[in-house]
């Protein structure tokens, strides 16, 4: 039992699983879930209840039962009290003062990952206000490598999108030279295909390792498919760089994705035997968002925030390259507005970067939801200052396949120009050599002599 | 501005490819027609729709037509509880039990339940057009209709318990789906055999991308004329029908299932 004085009123909450949703930051989906406040105030009182909660009661009290899911056992069994010790006596609201505190320096942090349990970064998250998870964020730095770095510090990489509603090859091509000319690419070139079939995957992928290949691009591909059709995909000898997989925050969302853990290693196993990667070998990419596992009626009475951290958990046992929260992509009756979109693409990101994850975000949102572009742009400096590893690049921010907006190429121009950032460094010194950018790492004026230019030009005869 | 070199590549996708740049940003035109573009996505969720041009359409075609709403009470609630666009208000449940009652016993074959979903504009757009393909192939089967519903705020479910209510031996729910940007006026059929409340998403077939610039209405009639055909005769819809559908995705009907 949990209990709060305050305003007057006494505030009582039965379960850390009950705390933890009543102090989340309002959004649709937990009370599409029926596990948020039910007033400004209880959500505040629950917050200074959350507060002084001690940390080590987070490895007491489960929020579903170690019995009754594998990501459970997976927290609790993985958990490393060593790398907790600096913390274990703090409580939640101390823990924040301290991660926002001189004290708290990047080496500090960033090793306290495997000490720290989903539920514990969740918790710090929820009393924190927006600017606290830049600042908290950007102290944790998560370096991951495959035939580029990403994710050092005053660097963001981008994921080219080039999706087709019909997988034409020629129409992904065509997106793949536009975004390679304007600088982007450097987390991966990644396509969600319209069709599972483990022949037209193999061909986007022979694809995109031929433009890698000929233009010797220091960046990896992936087709975003089940991660049982990578496995078949590698048996059969196709060039597989990053293996795909949607994963969730409990063992019953997994499933209604049709994976398990067991899936996962297979598939991390399989791409390593290929060796694909030059300078380091993650070889995973996953996507999370809030709210799966209550669209799958796998949530068990949780808040959807607490549950999209404990994906983390699961990414992090296979030392993936690149995780991204696809934030706005599910729709209103999770996140409903821009408001609502931010404040999740910011806890996402901080809680997976303590958690000591490669985060991304496809800062994003459909057009049944209360956002345009210009809350993106909030989300996306915001990002950018918190030092979020990768972002999406779309062909004008419209995927036409998946039918949402994300971010453009121009919009990863811009955020570098705000912020200063830079690319992946082998990714950046490619495209200086080739002519798309100066040595600043400006985009340069087009030169005749450019080879993706002349391949653009080969592509439309 | 810089212009891009490579904007010829743009007749190979729909993709907002070769824009050119101002400096790192995106030009003004390119601006306001994507603006514009989210602008008609926007309105195709928000405007009510408007029935009477339905109504009278479906009139012609020799149909009559009875509107009902979900439990939602208001745009802003459809959007945010999907549940409650699941389910009729008290008013229409009642509506739709005297509805059955005066069939009596002669149920119909095939609940028609059209709703707005999450496009008007789609509704508006392809609904006739859809229905004056469609008829004669439910003439030549002599498939009874029940009245064709017309739902405000509603989701594909809502033809459940429509269609449960109704006895109808299936339910085919034409919805508008949630627009694109460059597809703001979309057009979705959702076949359910033996509907229920509770029945699953993986129990339903579906036919996309109904409209002038997507799936031909010759087509999705076509499509859906087949897959009703064979819930009736094999008495499912779903994932299991799906499979057997497959080759007319690829244009090879076997001569047995035309007409």
């Amino acid at each position: 039992m949990y209990r709060v004085h305050a305003g007057g009123t006494t505030y009582t909450f039965s379960t850390l699983k009950e705390l933890l949703a009543k102090a989340t930051p309002p959004r649709s989906g937990d009370v599409l879930a029926g596990v948020a406040a039910t007033s400004a105030a209880e959500n505040v009182a629950a917050k200074m209840a959350l507060a002084d909660v001690p940390l080590k009661q987070f490895l007491n009290e489960a929020i579903i039962p170690y019995e009754a899911d594998d990501v459970t056992r997976l927290i609790i069994d993985t958990h490393d009290a060593a790398a907790f010790a600096p913390i274990s006596h703090m409580t939640v609201g101390e823990f924040r003062d301290w991660l926002l505190s001189e004290n708290a320096t990047p080496q500090k942090v960033s090793a306290l990952a495997q000490g720290l349990t989903p539920e514990m970064v969740a918790a710090v998250s929820k009393i924190m206000r927006n600017q606290d998870l830049v600042l908290g964020a950007k102290k944790a730095h998560v370096i991951t490598k495959f035939r580029n770095t990403i994710g050092i510090p005053g660097h963001m990489a981008v994921r080219l999108q080039p999706n087709h509603p019909t997988d034409d090859k020629k129409g992904i091509a065509a997106s793949i030279v536009d975004g390679l000319m304007y600088g982007c690419g450097d987390a991966v070139i990644g396509i969600n295909p319209a069709s599972d079939n483990l022949t037209a995957i193999t061909d986007l992928l022979v694809m995109m390792d031929d433009i890698i290949s000929r233009f010797e691009i220091p960046t990896q591909s992936c087709v975003l498919t089940h991660v049982t059709t990578t496995i078949d995909a590698i048996a059969k000898g196709a060039p597989v760089d990053l293996v795909f997989q949607s994963i969730g925050g409990t063992e019953g969302v997994n499933a209604s994705f049709g994976v398990t853990l067991a899936h996962l290693k297979e598939g991390r196993e399989a791409a390593l035997s290929i060796k694909r990667g030059t300078v380091g070998d993650n070889c995973m990419y996953f996507e999370t968002g809030q709210g799966s596992a209550l669209s799958a009626d796998a949530h068990h009475g949780c808040d959807q925030q607490t549950i999209e951290a404990r994906a983390y958990a699961v990414a992090r046992q296979f030392k993936p390259l690149l995780v991204n929260t696809v934030v706005g992509f599910i729709g209103p009756e999770y996140l409903y507005n821009g408001k609502e979109i931010i404040r999740a693409g910011l806890e996402d990101h901080f809680c997976g970067k303590l958690l000591g994850l490669p985060m991304g975000c496809d800062i994003c949102y459909t057009n049944h939801a209360e956002a345009d572009q210009d809350d993106m742009d909030i989300l996306l400096m915001m990002l950018g200052a918190a030092g979020v590893n990768f972002i999406m690049g779309i062909p004008g921010a419209d995927d036409i396949m998946l039918n949402y907006q994300s971010t453009s190429f121009h919009d990863a121009l811009y955020v570098r120009e705000a912020l200063g950032l830079k690319r992946a460094p082998e990714f950046e010194a490619w495209l200086s050599r080739i002519g798309v950018t100066d040595t600043s790492g400006h985009l340069a004026p087009h030169a005749p002599g450019n080879p993706l230019l002349t391949h653009a030009q080969a592509l439309a005869a | 501005m810089t212009e891009d070199p490579w904007a010829n590549l743009k007749r190979f996708t729909d993709a907002r490819i070769g824009l050119g740049r101002s400096g790192s940003a995106m030009p003004t035109r390119e601006v306001l027609n994507f603006a514009l573009s989210h602008a008609m996505a926007r309105d195709a969720v928000t405007t009510p729709i408007d029935w009477t041009p339905i109504e009278k359409g479906l009139s012609n075609l020799g149909l009559s037509t009875l509107r009902i709403a979900s439990a939602a009470s208001d745009r802003s609630e459809y959007l945010r509880r999907p549940d409650l666009g699941r389910r009729l208000s008290d008013v229409s449940r009642e509506a739709l039990v005297r509805a059955s009652e005066v069939e009596g016993s002669a149920k119909p074959d095939l609940v028609i339940l059209v709703g707005d979903g999450l496009s008007s504009l789609g509704v508006a757009a392809n609904t006739l057009a859809y229905m004056s393909a469609f008829m004669p192939y439910v003439v030549k089967a002599g498939w009874k209709l029940s009245p064709v519903l017309l739902a405000d705020d509603a989701r594909v479910a809502l033809g459940d318990e429509a269609g449960e209510i109704l006895g109808g031996k299936a339910v085919l729910v034409l919805i508008g789906e949630r627009p694109g940007l460059s597809s703001p006026d979309s057009l979705g059929v959702y076949l359910t055999f033996s509907p229920r409340i509770g029945i699953k998403d993986a129990d339903r077939n579906c036919i996309s991308n109904i409209r002038q610039r997507g799936l031909s209405y010759d087509e999705g009639t076509f499509k859906t004329a087949w897959l009703l055909r064979e819930a009736f005769r094999r008495g499912l819809t779903g994932v299991n029908l799906k499979d057997d559908s497959q080759f007319l995705i690829e244009g090879q009907p076997g001569p047995e299932l035309i007409g």
